[in-house]
């Protein structure tokens, strides 16, 4: 399973994560990758044949309230972080497009 | 008497007995930050106007002789990950530089509601992903014992306040050993509680099911004060325990002779400093003195702690960070942008540091199809068996003792090149947050004129047995009570 990571690759998991990035990047990130993930190969050696994954420690399930209206932060207050607002809404370019 | 100097403890006795006030404390403290903080850089936001005002409000409090908890009155400073309401709150982050909350962390009205003075932020690795404060985006961080070396990360900023003395308490936060490890570089007290006892509300997240935020102080008795009002059931994080918080300073002066502590004897293998070694095996022997037993035990796992830890956490950030997107708050990069994937891609590549964009990357990597069994889903896997080593290792004895990081503090640069290396300085205390556990990190002794720690590691919800057993310690020990010599 040890595989370089090539600058293909990482380009394509900056975009899955919306990350801009160059060719420099791209380069110095191929390089570090590798030797980390050749690192967590090192997890293969351990049998976990019948061992169920853990997400999480507190085995809760679903916890649950009273779905009650309350009063929240203002229109007004939420918008202050905003970059961009108009008329009550955030403001974003196009979202519907070639991608 | 220098005020600064204070503990929570003897500070609340003076401000009690009116023999000081909490505008006199938290002056003096102001001053000392102003003064020495430009040499450390612990603080990224020191909040005069609102640590004066709520200090006065403490002394009304105190007046009254009403509602005076042993909180009241008493300055801190809060890791600037964690949300304060009209205070900004960057996660040391160009993406967040400017974002200033609309609303508190829960552990903060917690901590106004107790009367605490909240004198600003605290300097950390951006989101919390490092070892050394040296991936904040701000500055670095000085350790405090020696200004050419690190505090450790990524509470680093939390940790060298505390030993500076430039708050009577802080709050850190610790995915992976984040309060423990700084609080070793620097000579303080502080807790990883149980994952689930404090709310995580108004945190920003880096592991929703690893962080934890944890009091930093001088000694175990603050320590227990501050974690005992900030746990507790919150509706706002489903993950909170429901189970009362106990009376943690109940038991501090309960004799330990008789308990058990294991030694986990996979920690002791090579790499550890001599100094680091010799000091851990000198705290082995106090508890021996003071009529605990001692006992080897096993946590077979141990060496894949490192990269069950650090997979699961890329993968975790990855999505988590995902809110970063410019268009609803924080940095937004948009000229020239087409559509709003443009806006994305250029904050994102503007906003973050190297050591965020490598994390998220490799935990897109780690989720994505091909490659989510073999790695996602084996770290997952793989953490049921870490949970299961201290479950059993802990089933035997009563806590486990051991270093809190194999090296004391490193120089300012050793390791940014090397971010491998970097995770390393992690091994002794990422295993605890996948399994969920609680540990408590305290002084130990001196390597070469820097501070060793060592850590107690606990049964789930059980940070009582840690506080006594720390306790235990500090009251045949005088390690934490030295300073830096600024």
């Amino acid at each position: 399973m040890s595989q370089k990571i090539d600058t293909d690759m990482v380009k394509h998991v900056a975009h899955l994560v919306r990350l801009g990035i160059s060719e420099d990047e791209a380069q110095k990130f191929s390089g570090q990758f590798s030797s980390i993930i050749d690192y967590f190969n090192m997890l293969n050696e351990v049998d976990t044949d019948n061992v169920p994954p853990a997400s999480d420690i507190t085995n809760n399930t679903n916890v649950l309230r009273e779905d009650v209206a309350k009063p929240s932060m203002s229109r007004e207050e939420f918008l202050k972080n905003a970059p961009q607002s108009e008329r009550g809404y955030i403001k974003v370019p196009t979202v519907l497009g070639e991608e | 008497m220098q005020l600064h100097n204070l503990t929570i403890r003897e500070a609340h006795e003076l401000l009690t007995t009116k023999k000081i006030s909490s505008v006199e404390l938290t002056q003096a403290t102001l001053q000392r930050a102003h003064e020495i903080d430009p040499k450390i850089k612990s603080y990224v936001t020191i909040t005069d106007d609102v640590a004066l005002k709520q200090a006065k409000q403490a002394d009304e409090r105190i007046a009254k002789g009403e509602n005076v908890t042993p909180l009241t009155g008493i300055p801190f400073a809060a890791k600037d990950c964690i949300s304060t309401r009209d205070i900004r709150t960057t996660c040391s982050s160009k993406i967040l530089e400017d974002y200033v909350p609309q609303y508190n962390a829960t552990v903060i009205n917690k901590l106004a509601d107790a009367g605490a003075v909240l004198m600003g932020k605290n300097n950390m690795d951006e989101f919390g992903m490092g070892s050394s404060c040296e991936n904040s985006a701000f500055f670095n961080t000085h350790n405090p014992w020696d200004l050419d070396r690190v505090p450790g990360g990524s509470s680093g900023g939390s940790a060298a306040a505390m030993s500076a003395s430039l708050c009577s308490f802080s709050l850190g936060e610790d995915t992976g050993g984040s309060v423990r490890m700084p609080a070793g570089f620097c000579n303080v007290t502080g807790i990883k509680p149980t994952y689930g006892r404090v709310s995580r509300y108004g945190l920003i997240s880096l592991v929703s099911s690893f962080d934890c935020i944890g009091p930093m102080t001088r000694d175990v008795y603050d320590c227990a004060t501050v974690l005992e009002t900030i746990a507790g059931h919150d509706e706002h994080d489903s993950t909170t325990f429901n189970s009362p918080v106990p009376q943690y300073n109940q038991n501090l002066n309960k004799s330990v002779k008789g308990m058990t502590i294991g030694i986990p004897k996979e920690y002791f293998v090579s790499g550890m400093e001599a100094g680091v070694e010799s000091s851990i095996q000198e705290a082995i022997r106090t508890y021996e003195k003071l009529g605990m037993k001692i006992q080897e035990v096993s946590l077979p796992n141990t060496q894949y702690a490192l990269p069950v830890y650090y997979l699961l956490l890329f993968a975790e950030a990855s999505s988590n960070l995902a809110r970063f997107d410019g268009t609803r708050f924080g940095l937004s990069i948009s000229e020239n942008a087409k559509d709003v994937i443009d806006i994305y891609l250029q904050t994102r590549h503007e906003g973050f540091g190297d050591e965020v964009k490598r994390r998220i990357m490799l935990g897109a990597y780690a989720l994505s199809a091909g490659y989510y069994d073999a790695y996602y889903l084996k770290a997952q896997k793989v953490r049921t068996l870490l949970r299961r080593d201290f479950e059993t290792a802990l089933a035997s004895v009563d806590i486990l003792l051991a270093p809190t990081c194999p090296t004391t503090a490193f120089k300012l640069g050793e390791k940014t090149n090397d971010p491998l290396e970097m995770y390393l300085s992690d091994i002794y205390v990422v295993a605890t947050n996948p399994a969920g556990v609680p540990a408590l990190a305290l002084p130990c002794g001196f390597s070469k004129g820097l501070p060793v720690g060592m850590q107690l590691i606990g049964k789930h919800l059980d940070e009582q047995t840690l506080f006594q057993v720390g306790h235990a310690y500090q009251q045949e020990t005088d390690w934490h009570k030295r300073l830096p010599p600024l």
